[in-house]
């Protein structure tokens, strides 16, 4: 309970001090000559959330955060079973994965934001040059994590399973699989936060819709307030995202011991 | 063992190499021109000293690992590498070789569903053989919810649900306490009396060994690792493990194989401080 009062206590804190430094004439400038250019580059937390009121009031928002959300979720799916299924097969196949080594290095290690503008080309201005950033991003994150997941399975296991007579098949759908969907689980937090990411930035770069877009269209006029409005939503948003994806991780991994469980009898 | 009778399980002149890491220098001989036969219905245990290659003759025994030399003969019944693994053999591990995301059950059904048993008769064995080792009412816990004990039990009735002709264990119950030991023990002999399963049992327990077995086999200690004494162990059963251990019978034999085995086990020590 404690914590929580100070955990807001911050947060009031803060937005105090960004009211007090930001309101014209409130104290007199120390850094703008002008009495009204702190809130022009800073905004003002009361026209922020008046913004952000009004948004939820007309119901203009939702269009734009349902296309994100679509966004990522997409981007978080597809990145997931292709990370998924190509880190299964070159686990499972040494030769594919040391030819492919320095191509998924690479690929790994490129900056691949810079995409962006290719896949608008390439998918166009709507939801699919998003969603395709969202991948290259998300990939990766499931891919290594299922990778090393599926090396790193006990030989004991793979020797028993093959003793109880499981076929290549059954070896994968009873041993492998479930191992690597461990770890694609230990990487939902990261895939879903890319996920996100790789919608905003695409929305951002060039799109019609998405609060990416909002943002993008508030700092063309420079109404400081709506940019600051639109960040406080996908804030907002990101954290309930984790939320639900903490909830979903704590049923499929009740299998997995956690740090501290006494033995439930 | 009545004479004429084919033995479940013959390990004919079996050799093992590894090739030496990265390729470079001598292969390291683990098991050397080594004989060994199991007869139906027989508990065979093999004791020797730490590192001597007794895994790798049980892995060569469940056609884990092909020999470099010998042949493996299963009921009469040469056991190929392209054929897989030992179908009639079950395996039980030194350490856990369950499944971590299968609860009590699904770990035991699984020999059963990788035989295509439908789930509501291979459920029904199962809960049958929890109740066999005393794991009634555990089926839903997972692994990581039971004790050491416990898991070793899982791991038995996983094995035993497919009633496997030969049973293959290689020190089972090593990582367990001595009481727990004792109890994994006598509930092994009451467990393998009901059907007599021939068994190859490994251990480094000489105790272990002779409370449990027909017959002791000593292996010399690594490299090239070969049996070096055969002793039978005409102790009557039903035995309980805990007592057996104080009769004069029991302890004659124990001088007896330990005089065998002495020897090799100072060698693999001295080897083990030069390394």
């Amino acid at each position: 309970m404690r914590l929580r009062f100070l955990q807001i206590l911050v947060l009031v804190l803060l937005i105090a001090a960004w009211y007090v430094l930001t309101a014209p004439g409130l104290v007199p400038p120390f850094y703008f000559e002008q009495a009204n250019r702190a809130a022009f580059f800073f905004g003002e937390p009361q026209k922020v959330f008046w913004v952000i009121v009004e948004w939820f009031a007309t119901g203009e928002i939702f269009p734009h955060l349902g296309i994100t959300l679509l966004e990522t979720a997409l981007g978080f799916t597809i990145g997931s079973v292709l990370g998924l299924g190509i880190g299964l097969w070159l686990a499972l196949s040494p030769t594919a994965s040391a030819v492919m080594d320095p191509y998924i290095k690479g690929f790994n290690s490129m900056p691949r934001v810079v995409l962006a503008p290719i896949f608008a080309v390439w998918f166009g201005l709507g939801i699919w040059s998003k969603v395709a950033l969202g991948v290259t991003l998300v990939f990766f994150v499931v891919f290594f994590n299922v990778y090393q997941g599926v090396r790193e399975v006990s030989p004991n296991l793979i020797a028993s399973a093959r003793m109880l007579g499981a076929s290549r098949r059954q070896l994968l759908r009873a041993i492998y699989l479930p191992a690597a969907m461990s770890w694609v689980f230990a990487s939902l937090h990261n895939a879903v936060g890319l996920a996100f990411v790789g919608a905003v930035v695409g929305e951002y770069l060039g799109s019609s819709r998405g609060v990416g877009y909002l943002i993008l269209q508030a700092e063309g006029t420079f109404d400081i307030n709506t940019v600051f409005a639109g960040i406080l939503v996908l804030t907002a948003f990101a954290l309930t995202l984790d939320t639900a994806v903490g909830a979903v991780e704590r049923r499929l991994m009740t299998w997995q011991p956690r740090a501290g469980e006494t033995e439930k009898v | 063992m009545t004479m004429g009778e084919v033995p479940a399980l013959v390990l004919a002149d079996i050799t093992c190499r590894f090739a030496a890491r990265g390729g470079v220098g001598e292969p390291y001989t683990a098991v050397a021109n080594a004989t060994l036969a199991v007869a139906k219905g027989e508990f065979v245990s093999v004791v020797g000293p730490t590192g001597c290659g007794k895994s790798t003759l049980l892995n060569v025994a469940a056609g884990l690992l092909e020999p470099s030399a010998g042949t493996v003969e299963v009921f009469g019944e040469r056991l190929l590498a392209a054929n897989g693994v030992n179908r009639r053999a079950g395996y039980m591990f030194q350490a856990d070789a369950l499944m971590p995301w299968r609860n009590g059950i699904d770990n035991v059904i699984a020999g059963l569903e990788f035989r295509g048993v439908a789930r509501n008769e291979a459920v029904t064995q199962a809960e049958e053989w929890l109740r066999r080792v005393g794991l009634a009412g555990f089926g839903d816990r997972y692994p990581h919810q039971m004790s050491g004990g416990m898991r070793k039990r899982l791991a038995l009735a996983q094995t035993l649900i497919l009633s496997p002709d030969i049973l293959l264990m290689d020190e089972p119950f090593s990582a367990l306490d001595v009481q727990t030991r004792q109890l994994m023990e006598n509930e092994l002999l009451a467990l393998w009396a009901v059907d007599r399963k021939s068994v190859l049992f490994i251990t480094h327990d000489l105790e272990e060994a002779i409370a449990l077995s027909d017959r002791v086999v000593v292996l010399s200690a690594g490299p090239a690792t070969r049996p070096i004494g055969d002793f039978k162990v005409d102790l009557p059963r039903p035995r309980d493990v805990s007592e057996i251990r104080m009769t004069p019978a029991f302890a004659k034999l124990h001088r007896e194989i330990w005089a065998a085995m002495k020897e090799e086990v100072l060698k693999a020590y001295a080897a083990q401080k030069v390394a």
